[in-house]
This record gives structure tokens, C-alpha cells and sequence, in this order.
């Protein structure tokens, strides 16, 4: 059915202006996977679905599909000739159509006989359980079935490659979440290879085969969520996907994948991981300075063998499963900690903290976002 | 609602009610009024009838109806192009409408008057045609048919324009680029999705530069043959109120007047709900 | 650009051509107003003010634009005063009928004024203010009142109802909140409101032409009898006042485009 091996975009170049909006977007896309683009506003991620749509015209480097060039600059197949699929932000519903219509639109265009039009469109809104409203209008459903009106439109036509611009941000918190399930669900049923652009994490993380996390236009980061989440490759990543406890530390040697500095009047070991080991040792070879990340959730309380640490509590949240601390080390340097242990601790105590050397991220000071 | 806030709604709304009721409903009463009277004041359809009996002037229905059908199918068939094509915004968009609205707020007098030297046999657009080798001898522009036609044209062209504009680029862009994806052709997208989605935009536009063009009065007296070809019913209505003095024949000849105005649009509701359902002209979100 | 546009191309065209003309008229009547014998040349090769002067002394000028003024100001602050208050109550409550209202409201804009004219002024010569000034404003302010309540309902829809509240909560008065806080906010909707109405009532020539006499008449129905009666006086007189009218219509809409959009003119109206 869709029958390709890989979608292949190279130095994929956009200017808005002068302005830089996508700077050299290199990406390999094999048939059947779900690939998100995962950043924050104005990252470029919408611009370069845009291009892979050609809905906008590109200023440098090719979009193949195989053999077959889709776009680079002088060969161009306009957006209605590349049997693509696309949900939008506001999900682009046609006001003056019912929703058999609207998921049937692409279906009259392609000819089909009026009966395969009618069993096609049924299937689709079976399969996003809209089929009790086919006859209403898009102003008479609530945005959840808007947007899985959208979605059937979308799939209704077989496209080879399904492009989901931020589908879920208008939806609230409940719905997002089981709207992410059934996206999931169409995906692994249908295999419909698609690009996903979103700025939430974990939505991200939810989805994906693979995330490409972008930031001012440029790639940060190519992988699976498991790498992304855990082996973020800069401070942005870091970050974007939850690291925070961000400092600026001495360094006070290196050997080994193991690095010992100071952080205030704290001395502190990090144990790089496999995953780092090169990467990471070449960019803090010399390094007189360095950053550290560590989760909230990887800071334990009590007393550790190696990494200990005396934090003085401000606040105290209670969220439920866990409870969040605020409070400063060192005196100065904020700290937040994340912990499942039910302990009441009022503002001015003093605790003891550890830092399991093997969860400390290391970065070199020119990745500072 | 509660007293206190009922009170404070209908004392300041007090003044534009009064204000309608008595510059407005009222006249439109009195009018009425003065058209189904004579001069005793008894009750009377004889001023119609005399109207209607008239040819010099009932005919003045139909020649303002072959000047201001023309003008406004003109007027939405030049506009509607452009504002398509303009729709998404284009370089230098203040400056034209700029531009646009001068006629419009200028007036039709001061438009007639320069159309008078403008296109009079010594005018510029004589001379460049002629200079263009189009015409060999100026042509006459103005005292006739066409003059009026022009005025209303130039008049109308930038209202319209405008007004379809606002419609237009209020339909939401993205329905176009979803549109496209799904395989439809730009032909097919405009069909399909722009205009059913303009029609409301595009009736009313019809329907208001109808309604100004049906009452044309000073391009009609200045630019046209207001004793013969293209004395329309304004002229007359005029001519019956200021002229003869009756103000029962000249109210009567206004209620026609916003008959045939009435009718048209109408004619126009009724084409566009005969072909297209009636749909919310925002986008696609609700 | 990837695709060159043949319609692009006819779009300019268009737009060229017709400002080409509008421009054409404007500077014929500026041109004309100022030459003498000019007929075949190109441009006019003896320039005057002699035409100004005439047009002077044929026109009672000073009285006209007393006139003029005295009408175009009363009609924008009356419309104020009573536009305000109304739109005020459409923007802050809901009621009943209020779209019934609102929309009651639009009839006097769009209805052309040569319709409802004749019978307004019928009802004006039988209360014997026609003629005058006050049945001049009277008849002006029939469209530009519910032009007012349509531009300054929007303005002050977009204050956040807070601002008021917090003045009541400190302890200002109905009238006071008013005052030091909703009026301030306000400003500009209240200079567009202004400016509009000017610009229109000057334009307005179907309402003043029908219930104006010689000495309430305003600029626009004297250059109107003007050129009907074209044969009685030299065209660059006429235009001479064209010039005039042109000029204060000019200054009033520059000073309006400063506030309002130029889509405003056509929009909310006409």
C-alpha cells in the first residue's frame, strides 16, 4: 500500500527574511515509522512540515522519497499531487461541509464510485468513533470530535506519509491524553508513516519511534525516546525533557570517564555512561569549567556513600505520589528535589541529600542554550 | 435581569432610542404616510398609480435598473479577482487601500467634477489614448450613458473591493492548505471551499453596491443626460419633491424606491440560499 | 517565487489602471483650478490664482465654511453624546433584544440616504427646520450615529471590565470611574469616532443637498450647484471650490488614518 522504502530529506535550508528559520535539516524517515519533531515555539518545526508538505516553498537542500525527488528547489510536486495526509493545529475543518463530506473531500477528488466513497468514509469515522455524527456540521461538535473528524479525513485517503501539526494543543489535559492513545493506536493499526510535530514532552516521548529535537532551526538531538529522555546530548535537550539542578562547576580532574569537581564548597564525582564516554571526553578534554544536570527525581535523601550534600528546605509541595522540595546547598545555589518518601519537612530544616554519581550529566560550557 | 441594572441599560440607551424613533422610524412612517395621502390628507393610492401610469416616469425604474445592474455586476465581476488574489495580504497593501478609499471618501461630486475635465475632449485620458494610438478622435466619455456608468464604477469598484476583501481573508488559510493536501486542484479549492465560504461576503457586497447605485443622483445629473437617457429616480423624486413641490408624490416614489432596492436583495438571498447552505463565515474552529 | 503569476500580473494592472484614473481626476481639478487657457497642452503653461479670487467673491466663502464647520463639528459631538452612552450598554451588558437592537441600528447606514431622505426632509419642511443648521445636523446625524456606536462599541468592549471594578472597589463613584477611568481609556475610540464622522459628514452631500438652504448649505452642495449650473461660471472656478472641498477633506482624512484603519472607512458603513 505505501509502498516506499524511506523518505529522505537533505539540507533541508528556509529563510523567513534573513532570518535562518531551518538550517540544514538532514533527516531519514523509513516507511511505517512515527517520527516527531519536538521543540519549543519559533524551533522551525512546523516550517519544516510545512516544506515536507510543500505548502511552502523551500530555499535549499532536497526531499526524496527513494528515487522519486519531491522538492529541491527546482523539481517540485505541489502538495496536491503527493498524496500526503495532514492534521492541523485548528484541524482545518470545511465550516460549510457535514462531516461525511468533509472526511469524503479527498475521496471525490481521487473519483472514486459513490458507494466505495460511502464505505470508506464509514470505516475511517468507525475507526475515531465519530460514526453517530457523520451528519452534522464541524460548529456542532466539540473539539475533540473536530479533531478526530480531522484525523479521519486524514487517514480516509491512504496517504503515504501522515503529517500531525501539534494536533492535540487545543484539546484540555483529559482529552489530550486519550486522544494520544488513540493516535497511537490508528498507527500501529494503519502503519501510516508520520511526522509529528509537537513542543510537549510528553507527548513525545509517548508517541514516537524516533524524536528529533530542534532548537532556532537547528537538529539537537536524533533518537529514541529512551535515549532522548535519558542521554539528553546538550543543556538544551537536558532541559527541554525535565533536567534541572543546572550548575556551573570546577573541574578538578579527569580520568576514565570519571570526573571530580567542585561544586561551591562541595566536591563531587560524576561516572560518565557508556553512551557519553567519547563525545562527551573529547568537548571537556581542557575544561576548566563544566556544567551538571540531574534530574529531580534522581536526588535522594539521606545520607549516600559518596556525594553528600546538606540542603536547607523552603518550600515543600505536595503533589500526590510525590512531593517536591525547593530549598538552596551551598547556601546559594538552588536546588529541587522530587522524592516518593512521605516526609514532612517544614521551611529552614536542614537535610541530608546524595547525588548518585552515575545519574550527574556532564556538558561543556558551549552548549549553554 | 435585575431593576437596578434594567435601569441603567434603558436610561443610556434612552438617547439613541429616542434618536432612532424620531429621525428615523418616524420619518419612514410620516413618509409612508404622505405617499398614501393627497393634499386633504385622505387616504389614497393615486400617487402610485400615477407614478406607475407615467411612462416619463415609471421608465425612470427601468433606466436606473440598466445603470445599476451593470455597474454593480461590473463592479463584484472586476472586485472579485483581485480580492482573491490579494487575500492572503500583499506588499503595499496600506498604500492602495489608501489609494482606494480616496474616491470613496471624496464623494461623488468632486469625483464628477474631475471626471467632467478629466475625460472631457481636452481631457488627459483623450490625450493618452489619442498619444496611444487607441482613439483617433477624442471620444466622449461624459453627458451620456456611460459617464454615469464610469462615475459608479469608480465609485463602487473600491467599496466592493474592499468589502470582499474583509470576507475574504477572513476565511481561514489553513483550509486551503488542508484542501490541497487531500489532492483538491486550485480550481477545485476555490469551487469547493473559498467560494461557498465567501457567498454571504459576496451577496452583501452585490446587495449594498445595488442599493447605492439604484439611488445614484449627483454622477447622474453631472455626468449624464438627466432629461433623457439617464434620468433615474432619484432625479425624479427630486424633481417631484423640490420641483413641483408635491411630497406626497416624491414620498411615494422613495417607498418604490426601497421596494425595488427590497426586492433586489431579496433575489440576491434567494440565489444564494437556493445554491449554497447558509454556514458561519469564521473558520474552521468552533 | 517559485511560480510567476500571470494573475499577479493582471492583479497589477488592475490596481495601476485604476489609480492611475483616480489620480488623474484629483490632479485635473487641482491643475485646472490654477491654469489659464489651458486646452490642448499637456500641462497648463500660465498658472493663476485668479480662479480663487473669482470663486471668492461669487461664494459668500467665509459664511460656507462657517457652515460647513458649524455643521460637521455639532454632528460629530452630538453623535458622541448620544452614541457613547449606547455603546457603553452594548459592550459591558447583556439583554434582551440586544442584537435585535444592534442590528435595528445598522438599517440607517445602509439603507442609502436618497431613500429615507426625501421623507426626512418632508418631516423637516412640515417642522420648519429645513433650511436651517439644526435641520442640516439633524438629517446628518441620522447615518453617523450608528456609525459612532459601531466604532466605539468595539473600543471599549477590548477594556477589560476590571479597570472599573477596581475603581468602584477603591471606593470612586459611578460617575468618577467614569470619568477618571473609562473616559482616559477611551481617547482614542472617541478621536476615531470623531474623525469619521467628520470626514463622512463633509462627504455627505445626498442629506445636506435635500434640506439645506442657501446660507446651512455646506461646501459639498455649493460646489454641487456649482457645477449644475456649469454654463454661468468658468470651469477652473468651479474647480477652484472642488480644490477647497478637496482640501478640508484631505486634512480631516489624514488626520483619521492616524487612528483608524483605512478598511474603517468602507467597513462600518456606507
Amino acid at each position: 500500500m505505501k509502498d516506499f522504502k524511506e523518505i529522505k530529506i537533505q539540507n533541508l535550508v528556509k529563510y523567513y527574511g534573513n532570518r535562518k528559520v531551518v538550517d540544514n535539516f538532514n533527516l531519514t524517515i523509513k516507511n511505517g515509522e512515527f517520527i516527531t519533531l519536538l521543540g519549543p515555539s519559533g524551533c522551525g518545526k512546523t516550517t519544516i512540515l510545512n516544506s515536507i508538505a510543500g505548502l511552502i516553498p523551500i530555499d535549499g537542500g532536497s526531499i526524496y522519497i527513494d528515487d522519486e525527488c519531491i522538492d529541491d528547489g527546482k523539481r517540485f510536486i505541489p502538495p496536491e499531487k503527493r498524496n500526503f495526509g495532514m492534521v492541523f493545529q485548528n484541524y482545518a475543518l470545511f465550516p460549510h461541509l457535514t462531516v461525511f463530506e468533509n472526511v469524503a473531500f479527498g475521496l471525490r477528488i481521487r473519483k472514486f464510485p459513490p458507494s466505495e466513497i460511502r464505505e470508506r468514509v464509514i470505516n475511517a469515522l468507525r475507526m475515531v468513533h465519530l460514526e453517530e455524527h457523520i451528519d452534522k456540521y464541524p460548529r456542532q461538535l466539540s473539539g475533540g470530535e473536530q479533531q478526530r473528524t480531522a484525523l479521519a479525513r486524514c487517514i480516509v485517503t491512504e496517504p503515504r506519509l501522515m503529517l500531525l501539526d501539534e494536533p492535540l494543543s487545543n484539546l484540555d489535559a483529559l482529552l489530550r491524553i486519550e486522544m494520544r492513545y488513540e493516535l497511537k493506536a490508528i498507527h500501529e493499526k494503519l502503519g501510516i508513516t508520520t511526522i509529528y510535530v509537537t513542543h510537549d514532552q510528553q507527548e513525545a516521548l509517548a508517541l514516537s519511534d524516533r524524536i528529533v529535537v530542534l532548537n532556532k532551526g537547528k537538529i539537537q538531538q536524533i533518537g529514541t525516546p529512551e535515549e532522548i529522555y535519558s542521554y539528553p546530548r546538550n543543556l538544551f535537550v537536558a532541559h527541554f525533557l525535565g533536567f534541572r539542578n543546572i550548575w556551573n562547576v570546577d573541574v578538578i580532574h579527569v580520568k576514565d570517564g570519571e570526573i571530580e569537581f567542585k561544586l561551591g564548597d562541595f566536591i563531587l564525582n560524576a561516572v560518565l555512561n557508556e553512551k557519553y564516554k567519547e563525545h562527551i571526553h573529547n568537548s571537556i578534554r581542557d575544561k576548566k569549567k563544566l556544567y551538571i544536570s540531574i534530574r529531580p527525581e534522581d536526588i535522594k535523601i539521606g545520607e549516600g556513600p559518596i556525594n553528600s550534600l546538606e540542603m536547607r528546605v523552603e518550600v515543600m509541595e505536595y503533589l500526590g505520589q510525590v512531593r517536591q522540595l525547593w530549598g538552596y546547598i551551598n547556601g546559594n545555589l538552588r536546588i529541587e528535589i522530587s522524592t516518593f518518601e512521605k516526609i514532612i519537612l517544614n521551611p529552614g530544616d536542614k537535610i541530608k541529600i546524595y547525588i548518585p554519581p552515575e545519574r550527574i550529566l556532564v556538558f561543556p560550557e558551549e552548549d549553554v542554550q | 435581569m435585575k431593576k437596578r441594572e434594567f435601569l441603567t441599560v434603558f436610561l443610556l440607551l434612552l438617547p439613541v432610542l429616542i434618536y432612532f424613533i424620531f429621525l428615523f422610524v418616524y420619518p419612514f412612517i410620516y413618509g409612508l404616510h404622505l405617499s398614501l395621502t393627497n393634499d386633504e390628507g385622505k387616504f389614497t393610492l393615486a400617487n402610485f398609480i400615477r407614478f406607475l401610469t407615467d411612462p416619463w416616469d415609471a421608465n425612470t425604474i427601468w433606466i436606473t435598473l440598466k445603470i445599476a445592474i451593470p455597474a454593480t455586476l461590473l463592479n463584484v465581476l472586476i472586485a472579485m479577482p483581485l480580492a482573491y488574489y490579494m487575500r492572503h495580504g500583499i506588499k503595499g497593501e496600506k498604500l492602495i487601500s489608501f489609494l482606494l478609499i480616496l474616491p470613496i471618501t471624496l464623494g461623488s461630486v468632486f469625483v464628477a467634477e474631475g471626471m467632467l475635465t478629466y475625460m472631457g475632449p481636452n481631457g488627459w485620458l483623450n490625450k493618452i489614448l489619442m498619444a496611444l494610438k487607441i482613439i483617433d478622435k477624442p471620444y466622449r466619455f461624459t453627458h451620456n450613458y456611460l459617464g454615469v456608468l464610469l462615475a459608479l464604477i469608480i465609485q463602487g469598484f473600491p467599496f466592493v473591493f474592499l468589502m470582499l476583501l474583509g470576507y475574504i481573508s477572513g476565511i481561514d488559510p489553513t483550509l486551503e492548505k488542508a484542501a490541497s493536501i487531500l489532492g483538491a486542484s486550485r480550481w477545485y479549492i476555490f469551487r469547493r471551499i473559498i467560494f461557498p465560504l465567501w457567498m454571504p461576503g459576496i451577496a452583501m457586497a452585490t446587495s449594498l453596491n445595488f442599493v447605492m447605485n439604484f439611488t445614484v443622483f449627483p454622477s447622474a445629473v453631472l455626468l449624464g443626460q438627466p432629461s433623457g437617457p439617464t434620468r433615474v429616480i432619484s432625479i425624479a423624486a427630486y424633481q417631484w419633491a423640490f420641483e413641483k413641490f408635491d411630497f406626497h408624490m416624491a414620498s411615494a416614489i422613495a417607498i418604490i424606491m426601497g421596494l425595488v432596492e427590497l426586492i433586489f436583495i431579496l433575489i440576491v438571498m434567494l440565489i444564494r440560499q437556493r445554491f449554497f447552505k447558509i454556514v458561519a463565515t469564521s473558520g474552521g474552529k468552533g | 517565487m517559485r511560480r510567476i503569476k500571470f494573475s499577479g500580473i493582471l492583479y497589477w494592472i488592475a490596481i495601476f489602471v485604476y489609480v492611475f484614473n483616480v489620480l488623474g481626476i484629483i490632479f485635473t481639478v487641482i491643475l485646472n483650478s490654477l491654469s489659464k487657457n489651458w486646452y490642448t497642452d499637456w500641462f497648463p503653461k500660465i498658472f493663476t490664482l485668479e480662479w480663487y479670487s473669482y470663486m471668492a467673491k461669487e461664494h459668500d466663502l467665509t459664511q460656507l465654511l462657517f457652515a460647513t464647520f458649524v455643521v460637521v463639528i455639532s454632528v460629530a459631538l452630538i453623535s458622541l453624546l448620544i452614541g457613547y452612552p449606547a455603546a457603553y450598554i452594548f459592550a459591558r451588558y447583556n439583554f434582551k433584544f440586544k442584537n435585535v437592537l444592534l442590528s435595528l441600528l445598522l438599517v440607517p447606514m445602509l439603507v442609502p440616504p436618497m431613500t429615507y431622505g426625501i421623507p426626512l426632509a418632508a418631516m423637516l419642511y412640515k417642522l420648519r427646520l429645513a433650511t436651517r443648521i439644526s435641520g442640516v445636523i439633524l438629517a446628518n446625524l441620522v447615518p453617523i450615529i450608528p456609525y459612532v456606536v459601531l466604532i466605539l462599541y468595539p473600543f471599549i468592549e477590548q477594556i477589560d471590565v476590571s479597570y472599573e471594578s477596581a475603581a468602584r472597589i477603591l471606593g470612586a463613584s459611578r460617575l468618577r470611574t467614569f470619568v477618571k477611568v473609562l473616559l482616559p481609556l477611551t481617547v482614542p475610540g472617541i478621536f476615531t469616532a470623531a474623525l469619521l464622522s467628520i470626514v463622512r459628514t463633509i462627504a455627505m452631500f445626498e442629506l445636506t443637498f435635500l434640506v439645506a438652504g442657501p446660507k446651512s448649505q455646506t461646501v459639498i452642495v455649493a460646489l454641487y450647484y456649482d457645477a449644475y449650473a456649469a454654463g454661468t461660471r468658468p470651469p477652473q472656478a468651479i474647480d477652484a471650490l472642488a480644490v477647497v472641498y478637496f482640501l478640508i477633506t484631505m486634512t480631516f482624512l489624514l488626520i483619521a488614518l492616524k487612528f483608524a484603519s483605512p478598511t474603517q472607512f468602507v467597513y462600518r458603513g456606507k
